[in-house]
């Protein structure tokens, strides 16, 4: 099946390729569409619903026959999953948590590198996002402006000449972009000077969220800083406004490492080294405290206190060992407890490079 | 080592900084949770609930008279009353947006900071907002026509509705027509 093929790749998001990849994981961008002469999703009948997935799931088609889009994209029915399989396309951030939880008729088209992802149904009718590994707001502008032009080739959105794009909720119309930039940011939290920049973000209207969007915790010290505005400024403005602060926050965090191991190197040390020594020997663990462990590992690899390590392989194990995943990987659901266990064995069998200096094997 | 504010074992080690100098922290892992991360409200404070804005901005200057007034007011495309869109923060359809939208241009402006949209336009765009909405009637008519299973009624609906959407002139086209 489809999906167990994804379970075992890693996706575009999380390659830790790209510019500026040790601090900035990925690089995002969604639109907003709806049908002109249907409802919003909320007002909308059951048989509403099928219809507008048949439109769009034809649209699609279309584009695939036409070799517009790669004929090897995924298309899976999200009503027809089981949750596990839903919850790992969450994991994946291929779908949302509001998709994934709703009820009826919905869809999400899957390009088969996962540069692209289209949610049918969601908030909106048509939701679709790029993603790009690194920094790189710029190429994803250009090619979600260019799958939006295909898209809408054949099908009519619901616009007005005053208001732009049209969408259920309020905070999306205009341009119904949203720009976000997914950032590890450890050291400002260990300084603790991440509130601080965030209630600067904040103040130019940029939202801060956690690793899965909105209310979300930061686990892993993972942000996702994205523009609230979408009225009244071009995209390219808002994608220039989201673009222009991430190398301030890049500054900030690499002054933040600086200070750390210039002022208390060998606590630094230490907190990477018993994050890594815990994480190759544990027996169970909670996803929230692997988490915790391999941000610290990771900022270790970058500033070149673990050397056997590199960042792909640790950005693999941030998604590989979150719950559907590590349900997936092991070819069958699994009770918190049993979870807990499967992540440490998973984790030691991938942090031991060399098997038989595996400490707890023997 | 024992975490500093509590007796379980210190299992995370925190470099703090005071005045810009680093201060060592020794804690266990829920100690160092409620540390690192921040208060609830002020997770909160992050991104404004559409329900909150909505309430705050909505009792400005009206009095409950009018308020609840307003919030009988309802669509006649897709009938969500504007109780319902402050209940839910989603609107019913794109007639909303004109029908309410002396309400809603306040919250707008509340949001974004701006009314009027200066970004992209599809190529295909429905002319205005009537022709929207004579979208959406005729879908309904059309399928009110099959329940009565008028179905000539409703094939001459289904085509009308295909000859809107196919006629909709590119902005590109309209731009010919005017050199």
């Amino acid at each position: 099946m489809e999906l167990d093929d994804l379970a075992k790749s890693c996706g575009e998001w999380l390659k830790g390729s790209g510019p500026e990849s040790d601090i900035v994981i990925s690089s995002r961008i969604r639109l907003a569409r709806n049908l002109a002469d249907f409802p919003f999703i909320s007002r909308t009948t059951e048989a509403d619903r099928a219809e507008i997935e048949k439109i769009l799931h034809g649209r699609i088609d279309e584009l695939r026959a036409a070799g517009d889009v790669s004929a090897d994209t995924y298309y899976i029915n999200v009503g027809e999953l089981e949750e596990v399989d839903r919850q790992f396309l969450v994991e994946r951030q291929l779908i949302s948590r509001e998709h994934a939880e709703s009820e009826g008729v919905r869809a999400v088209v899957i390009d088969h590198d996962e540069r692209y992802s289209v949610m049918i149904n969601e908030e909106d009718h048509l939701r679709f996002q790029v993603m790009q590994s690194g920094l790189s707001l710029d190429t994803a502008w250009q090619r979600i402006d260019q799958l939006d032009d295909m898209i809408e080739e054949k099908l009519t959105y619901a616009f007005s000449d005053k208001l732009g794009y049209l969408t259920a909720c309020p905070t999306n119309v205009g341009t119904g972009v949203r720009v976000s930039v997914m950032l590890h940011l450890p050291a400002l939290v260990i300084t603790r000077q991440i509130e601080k920049v965030f209630r600067s973000l904040q103040k130019i209207n940029l939202a801060v969220r956690g690793l899965y969007g909105e209310g979300s915790t930061a686990m892993g010290d993972f942000y996702q800083v994205s523009n609230q505005i979408t009225l009244g400024q071009t995209e390219e403005e808002l994608t220039k406004k989201v673009a222009d602060v991430v190398p301030v926050l890049i500054d900030y965090e690499r002054q933040a490492r600086e200070f750390l191991v210039r002022e208390s190197h060998e606590t630094l040390h230490d907190r990477v080294s018993r994050a890594f020594g815990i994480l190759r020997t544990a027996q169970t663990i909670s996803s929230e405290e692997t988490m915790h462990l391999l941000s610290s590992v990771r900022m270790g690899i970058n500033l070149g206190l673990i050397a056997e390590l590199e960042i792909p392989t640790i950005n693999k194990l941030f998604i590989h060992t979150q719950p559907a995943h590590l349900q997936k990987l092991a070819g069958g659901e699994l009770e918190s407890t049993d979870r807990n266990i499967e992540r440490a064995t998973y984790l030691r069998r991938h942090l031991n490079i060399d098997k038989s200096s595996d400490p707890t094997q023997n | 080592m024992k975490c500093q504010r509590c007796d379980r074992q210190a299992t995370f080690h925190i470099t703090d900084l005071i005045d810009g100098k680093p201060n060592e922290l020794h804690l266990c892992e829920e100690c160092a949770q409620s540390f690192l991360s921040p208060a609830e409200e002020e997770t909160a404070e992050v991104m404004p609930a559409m329900a909150g804005l909505l309430a705050q901005h909505l009792a400005v200057g009206e009095t409950a008279d009018d308020l609840a007034r307003l919030d009988q007011r309802t669509c006649p495309i897709c009938g969500i009353s504007f109780l319902e869109f402050r209940k839910q923060g989603r609107l019913g359809c794109p007639h909303d947006y004109v029908y309410f939208a002396d309400e809603l241009e306040p919250l707008l402006m509340n949001i974004h900071d701006q009314v009027h949209h200066i970004g992209k336009v599809p190529k295909r765009c429905p002319q205005g907002a009537d022709q929207q909405t004579q979208l959406i009637r005729m879908r309904r008519e059309m399928k009110e026509a099959i329940a009565k299973e008028n179905y000539e009624l409703a094939s001459e609906l289904r085509d009308q509705i295909k000859e809107i959407n196919s006629s909709s002139p590119s902005s590109e086209t309209s731009e010919d027509v005017s050199q």
